[in-house]
């Protein structure tokens, strides 16, 4: 005797949060019913195998029809065919939002196209990642990308209020989406150690302080998506600060005076104090390119990061030094571009701070 | 021109994209009722539109108004080809014509397409103005207020209770008509949602007016029902309890505004009743159209049981004249009537006297299509007899009337059985007549009804009893018989003492029969009936025993009648009653004693089952006082069972039980094993699984020896439908697969609530259909409620100490009895009359013992050993060995304080959210209070599919449907501005498919009483009692320490 149809519906929607994550993971139904049989809940509930596997397709036809419904968070909560309480809808949108740290550093600042889906079976091989979840990850950056893309006002906010995530997902998802647009290189090997953490931080002061929606006065033209062209144009003006060789001298010396004693590598320090300010100053001329805005990230590991590694210097010691590094600029009275230089290099300081690490 | 109605489309929102080019839709509505129909502006290019409409107004009759339903089409508007439809909402306006009920619905409701589902939603808003209409000679009946509840709604007093109305109407089925043949399946399947509206409407305004006539204003325990006849038509059919109810805490009675029924009549001294609108089907708007009848040329009446439980009040000796005038009064109230049913399932306090026994009827029918439209009424002769016979079957048990009591069919191509059941009970005639009786005599007779037990004391004289049953004294007061065990269709009176808990009780059969066209179906439908009934009584019985309980509440026999089988299945709410004698056990008795062997495995399996009794009467908390047996004058001389009890196997399983066919039959619990179907016959008895722990489950309103409910209700419906695979099915293997489906079902039930524990399944309502050949389909409906274990052990200790002093009063009388007589009496009672059962059976009924069959599952006897949770098994032996001291008395007493603890339970979950509805099959909301009654829900839907597979296959298809039918239910709810819908009951749900040409199509049929509750924490009651309340709380966070 065969089941034909089996179901259970309740007034209120059963989600089991255990069936929901392997249905998440992309299991199929056969390998979620092995897995929870593994997971000894035959034993712990004395139920038998047939009463699993009856359960787990009723809980995947559950989330089959509410999938259609989490890609628009908000007619998760207008609907009404599933009766769930609040905090179970926020806990099925969370978790349906959440992603892989694995499965997306391999996605960010990758073009959310075709192509990329196309080699999510790749992704799914490497990382381990189910290909099922790999899409369904995949097909969320592209969804979010595409209704806050041309958005104006807070781009985490924007998220926030169509996708109605958690302040934490939505603020990873702003990231996911202003590395999208921005294309930052990420994969590369030497790149390969910066978590996702580590980034989404970087892209979060950046959308804070160099976006249009940055400044005040430019309220009209909020964009958190894309950098400020107009400040990218300014930073070529930086160049200054190593092109005019008195003004390099003057800032290393105010350096050194500020900092002799309080540095455990204060020689190498002084050795590479140009070079060191060259390589910074250089990443802020050049981002009117959008091949060098592309590749800031492995610029500044490559400029300042690794030769700081190489000399084994303490993270205190960095910070010692980009702070002083930074300060010290508004004590040369030839400089007159203060306030670019501290939107440049506070953003920046905290990204290398964030980034200096093994 | 008694009434306008007023409707005003606000809205819309989720609208489905009907043009592909924009991906935006054009969509405008249509507003109908009866025959008038306004149109809204187009709202172009949007998938949320906003009409906001001006109000539409329909000046309509009261008689339209209780009958049609408002229909509202939302279409997507088209240049240059025809409009299409997106869906329609019928809404029920029958709330707003009482004004106790609902005043406006507003609110969105789901756009419902038969085809494509829930298609976005609407957003409206409708009102009705009704004049005063003097005409005594109306149509129409607005102001009768309908419940579903079967018992007298919450916010309610019944001042009369008037009795029994029926009503049937019956039309062609559209699907059957010549037409259906080229209109699409939409067109179809809107015909008949909409021509079922109508007649629900009709047969709801045609009960509203016999309920004026007998002066009511209210139907108590509504239940209408539809019967697919196919061919041969389509009958909806009603029955209920007509009262008259006062509403509670409005001081001046209130009653309705439109027509206040029985002031209105008293004020007339010329009582005119009705005569027409009563039983006639000619005034049909539907009808006119058709002239299809329904006719019986053919028609087969089953013998039919009446099941223990017996006896007449023995009329006198203490009761003396009061006793003897309330006798004469009830009958005379009662027999002004042509039926003295009542379908409500619990009574006011001291309007149930003594209960009888269970009354039933069958009889098998053969559809007919005979235009004959001068006949309408066959149907009705139909329903006639047969409730002319449970008339007679409770007469026949000493009572004058019959409680809880319902009617339903089973068809099968032009095979129809139909069934009316009920308990045969002896009434408190204050509740049926104006309050004349009111006053000294009522007193009186209070103070001699015993509290507790007066319902199980026998109805009838011991010295003329309609058939032999084995009596005994009140084992509560001392004083009146009872008999041995007590089967009703009731919930369990509120009074009632039980000891332990109960536990839902199943049996469960199949009969293969040949198949036969006509006549022929009939008759063997028919001869095969008795013994099904017999076989499902057997069961019954067995499994009342083996849980060491000794009645049955709530019971509600199924049979379902199939192309080539018939299945029968009895779901009841077994109780330890404490007024009724300590069952026996049960005792295996081989036929060959000669063999070693055999006598080894009969005694091997006669453990066994001992085993399961003394397990389960662990687990349902029966532990009886020790009451040493009195001397007891029970009819049946024991000579004979002193030389059995010889034979038994020392631990005396003692044994009485009858079963009483009306034909005398008699069944006893001495099971006789003489071949291997008799052995199968006696492992099904043990393959039944309990609950895991933390569960207990019940078939009634409530569970007996639970009170502590806290608030986390969750309703559900779970459908299977199994196909049998081997050809050369057998009766064993049949019921082997039924009792599995059932089984299985239940146990995943079990898991999927488990994170609920500890819980209870409560009202569990199982229904069998056999849609095709090899297939059966078991829908069950059921709500799964949380309590505390702890809050019962404590809340109740204050609450029961009247009967817990009773309690010992009782005890210290016991005690007088010498000690010495326990075990001879207890040993020797129960086996009397055991043999003569035996005898009578197989002579008189021609059916051996041994085709009781079902077979053995092993497996479930590990599952059995398997625990639930371990850590929750601990704690739960933990918290019942602390407790075992208080548990006792409070147990016995819970049911009397339930009310108390709904009031006062639960620390309820503050943040609840809006627009939730609740569901419930149950008439009430644990930790709440029903503050208002809004309306009778009743609605009809048909799904059809033509892309099955793309929709996820049958079980997406239907989970889908009834995941929309709930959604519409509580959309109505809420628009009527209310919170909850209990009683809600899934009355029919018949699924077709077929998977080759990838269609489905389903109808459902569900109705409730809409209403709004207000958590009692909300309340703030704050009464002397309430500290305890105050550390419920503690309590429940407590719990997870242990």
């Amino acid at each position: 005797m065969t089941n034909e149809l089996d179901i259970f519906v309740g007034n209120t929607t059963l989600i089991d949060e255990d069936v929901y994550r392997l249905w998440l993971d992309g299991y199929s139904v056969s390998d979620a019913v092995g897995l929870r049989v593994r997971s000894g809940i035959l034993e712990q509930t004395g139920a038998t195998a047939g009463v699993l596997q009856s359960d787990t397709m009723d809980h995947y036809r559950t989330f089959h029809m509410l999938e259609r419904l989490l890609h628009t968070p908000p007619k998760l909560l207008h609907q009404l065919v599933f009766q769930i309480p609040p905090s179970r809808q926020a806990l099925l949108i969370e978790r349906y939002y959440a992603f892989d740290e694995a499965f997306v550093r391999e996605v960010l600042g990758k073009k959310l196209s075709k192509g990329t889906k196309k080699d999510l079976d790749n992704i799914s091989a490497k990382t381990g990642v189910t290909l099922k979840s790999c899409r369904r990850q995949f097909d969320n950056f592209k969804r979010v990308f595409k209704v806050v893309e041309e958005m104006r006002g807070s781009l985490a906010g924007n998220i926030q209020q169509h996708f109605l995530l958690s302040d934490r997902l939505a603020r990873d998802y702003a990231a996911v989406v202003f590395f999208a647009n921005n294309r930052f290189e990420t994969g590369k090997k030497k790149l390969q150690y910066l978590t996702f953490g580590d980034l989404a931080f970087c892209a979060e002061l950046m959308i804070q302080n160099w976006t249009p929606g940055a400044v005040a006065d430019s309220q009209l033209d909020d964009m958190d998506v894309d950098l400020d062209k107009e400040f990218l144009q300014d930073l070529k003006e930086l160049k200054v600060l190593v092109a005019d060789k008195d003004l390099l001298d003057l800032h290393k010396s105010l350096v050194c005076t500020a900092l002799r004693g309080k540095l455990s590598v204060f020689a190498e320090m002084e050795a590479n104090f140009k070079n060191l300010s060259r390589g910074l100053v250089n990443i802020a001329s050049k981002l009117t390119h959008t091949k060098d805005v592309r590749d800031l990230f492995v610029d500044l590991v490559e400029k300042f990061i690794e030769p700081c590694r190489s000399d084994r210097w303490p993270l205190n010691d960095v910070r010692l030094f980009l702070n002083q590094y930074s300060a010290s600029v508004h004590s040369l009275d030839g400089f007159r571009h203060q306030t670019l230089w501290d939107r440049y290099m506070v953003t920046l300081r905290s990204c290398l701070l964030r980034m200096y690490h093994d | 021109m008694p009434g306008k109605l007023k409707v005003k489309i606000v809205a819309g929102r989720h609208l489905p994209v009907m043009d592909r080019a924009s991906d935006l839709t054009d969509a405008f509505v249509e507003v109908k009722f009866g025959n008038t129909t306004f149109k809204t502006d187009v709202y172009h290019k949007s998938l949320n539109p906003q009409w906001n409409s001006e109000w539409f107004k329909f000046e309509v009759d009261d008689e339209d108004l209780q009958d049609e339903p408002l229909q509202i089409t939302v279409l997507d508007h088209d240049t240059y080809s025809a409009n299409d439809a997106i869906g329609k909402v019928y809404i029920d306006i029958d709330p707003l014509l009482y004004s106790e009920a609902a005043t406006v619905i507003s609110g969105w409701f789901p756009i419902y397409d038969t085809i494509h589902g829930i298609r976005g939603e609407i957003n409206v808003v409708v009102k009705v103005d009704l004049f005063n209409d003097l005409n005594r000679f109306r149509q129409s009946s607005c102001g009768v207020k309908f419940f579903c509840t079967t018992s007298i709604p919450k916010c309610y007093r019944a001042v009369i209770i008037h009795g029994f109305v029926e009503e049937l109407v019956v039309n062609e089925d559209p699907e059957y008509q010549w037409i259906d043949r080229i209109r699409t399946p939409r067109a179809s399947n809107e015909a008949r949602q909409r021509l079922i509206s109508l007649m629900s409407g009709e047969l709801q305004r045609k009960i509203g007016l016999k309920v004026l006539e007998m002066r009511g204003n209210a139907v108590v325990g509504y239940l209408q029902c539809f019967d697919l006849e196919g061919e041969s038509g389509l009958v909806v059919r009603a029955i209920g309890t007509a009262c008259t109810l006062d509403k509670l805490s409005s001081t001046a009675a209130f009653l309705p505004a439109c027509n206040s029924p029985s002031k209105e009549m008293k004020e007339s001294p010329l009582v005119h009743p009705p005569s027409h609108g009563c039983r006639s089907t000619h005034n049909s708007p539907i009808h006119t159209a058709t002239g299809s009848r329904l006719t019986q040329n053919f028609s087969v009446s089953v013998p039919t049981l009446i099941y223990t439980g017996m006896g007449s009040g023995s009329a006198g000796k203490e009761g003396g004249p009061f006793k003897a005038l309330l006798r004469q009064q009830t009958q005379s109230a009662l027999e002004q009537r042509e039926f003295p049913f009542f379908t409500l399932t619990a009574f006011p306090p001291g309007f149930l006297v003594h209960v009888g026994g269970v009354v039933s009827a069958r009889s098998v029918k053969l559809l007919d299509r005979i235009h004959n439209p001068d006949e309408p009424e066959t149907r009705d002769a139909w329903w006639a007899e047969i409730r002319q016979e449970i008339k007679s079957h409770a007469k026949a048990l000493g009572c004058h009337a019959v409680v809880g009591y319902s009617e339903s069919t089973s068809i099968c191509e032009e095979v129809c059985i139909l069934s009316a059941s009920g308990t045969a009970a002896v009434l408190n005639p204050r509740f049926l007549q104006d309050g004349t009786v009111e006053g000294c005599l009522e007193q009186r007779l209070e103070e001699n009804l015993p509290a507790g037990c007066g319902f199980c004391h026998i109805p009838y004289d011991e010295l003329n009893m309609p058939f032999p049953a084995h009596l005994t004294y009140c084992y509560s007061c001392r004083k009146q018989k009872v008999p041995d065990v007590l089967f009703t269709t009731i919930d369990l009176p509120a009074d009632a003492t039980v000891i332990g808990k109960g536990c839902l009780i199943q049996a469960r059969l199949c009969r293969l029969k040949k198949k036969a066209q006509a006549e022929a179906n009939a008759t063997a439908i028919s001869n095969l009936l008795p013994f099904m009934e017999y076989e499902v009584h057997t069961q019954l019985m067995n499994k009342l025993k083996l849980k060491g309980m000794n009645a049955l509440f709530g019971l509600r026999i199924q049979i379902t009648v199939g192309e080539n089988m018939l299945m029968g299945l009895a779901s009841a709410t077994g109780v330890y009653l404490t007024a009724l004698p300590t069952p026996g056990g049960i005792q295996i008795a081989g036929k060959t004693p000669n063999d070693g062997s055999y006598e080894q495995h009969i005694s091997h399996m006669q453990k066994k089952i001992n085993d399961t009794i003394a397990k389960n009467k662990e687990l349902y908390e029966i532990n009886p006082p020790e009451i040493p047996e009195e001397i007891i004058g029970s009819p049946i001389p024991e000579p004979r069972q002193r030389s059995r009890l010889l034979r038994s196997q020392s631990e005396s399983s003692d044994e009485v039980i009858e079963l009483d066919l009306s034909h005398g039959k008699k069944d006893a619990f001495v099971l006789e094993i003489d071949d291997t179907d008799a052995m199968e016959d006696v492992h099904s008895l043990l393959t039944d699984v309990p609950p895991p722990s933390g569960f207990y489950s019940c078939n009634t309103e409530i569970m007996p020896g639970i009170n502590n409910w806290t608030s986390e209700i969750q309703m559900f419906t779970s459908v299977r439908v199994s196909r049998l695979s081997n050809i050369n099915l057998t009766n064993q293997t049949l019921n082997k697969n039924f009792n599995d489906l059932c089984e299985n079902l239940l146990k995943s039930l079990y898991f999927k609530l488990r994170s609920m524990i500890p819980c209870c399944l409560c009202h569990v309502n199982f229904t069998v259909s056999l849609p095709e050949d090899e297939l059966i389909q078991v829908t069950v409906t059921a709500v799964a409620i949380t309590f505390d274990k702890h809050q019962a052990v404590q809340t109740t200790k204050t609450q029961v100490e009247k009967s817990s002093q009773r309690a010992s009063i009782d005890n210290e009388e016991l005690l007088q009895f010498p000690l010495e007589l326990c075990t001879d009496t207890l040993a020797s009672h129960p086996f009397s009359s055991a043999k003569e059962h035996l005898e009578s059976t197989s002579s008189n009924s021609g059916i051996p013992a041994a085709q009781r069959a079902t077979s053995i599952d092993y497996s479930s006897f590990a599952d059995r050993c398997n625990s639930w949770i371990e850590l929750i098994k601990l704690k739960a032996q933990t918290i019942r060995r602390g407790s075992i001291k208080t548990t006792m008395p409070v147990e016995k007493a819970s049911p009397l304080t339930e009310g108390h603890f709904r009031q006062r339970s639960a620390p309820a979950c503050a943040n609840s959210t809006v627009g939730v509805v609740k569901m419930t099959p149950l008439s009430f909301i644990p930790g709440a209070k029903i503050t208002k009654y809004l309306g009778i829900i009743n609605m009809f839907f048909i799904r059809e599919t033509t892309s099955l597979r793309e929709e996820g296959g049958v079980s997406g298809f239907l989970h889908a449907f009834i995941a929309e039918v709930f959604a519409m239910v509580r959309a109505h709810v809420a628009a009527l501005g209310g919170n909850a819908v209990v009683s809600y009951i899934m009355k029919q749900c018949v699924f077709m498919e077929n998977p080759n040409k990838n269609q489905a199509q389903c109808l459902i049929n569900v109705s409730g009483d809409a209403v709004i509750f207000v958590r009692e924490s909300e309340l703030e009651i704050i009464s002397t009692q309430q500290p305890i309340a105050s550390c419920q709380p503690a309590c429940s966070g407590g719990e997870i320490a242990t």
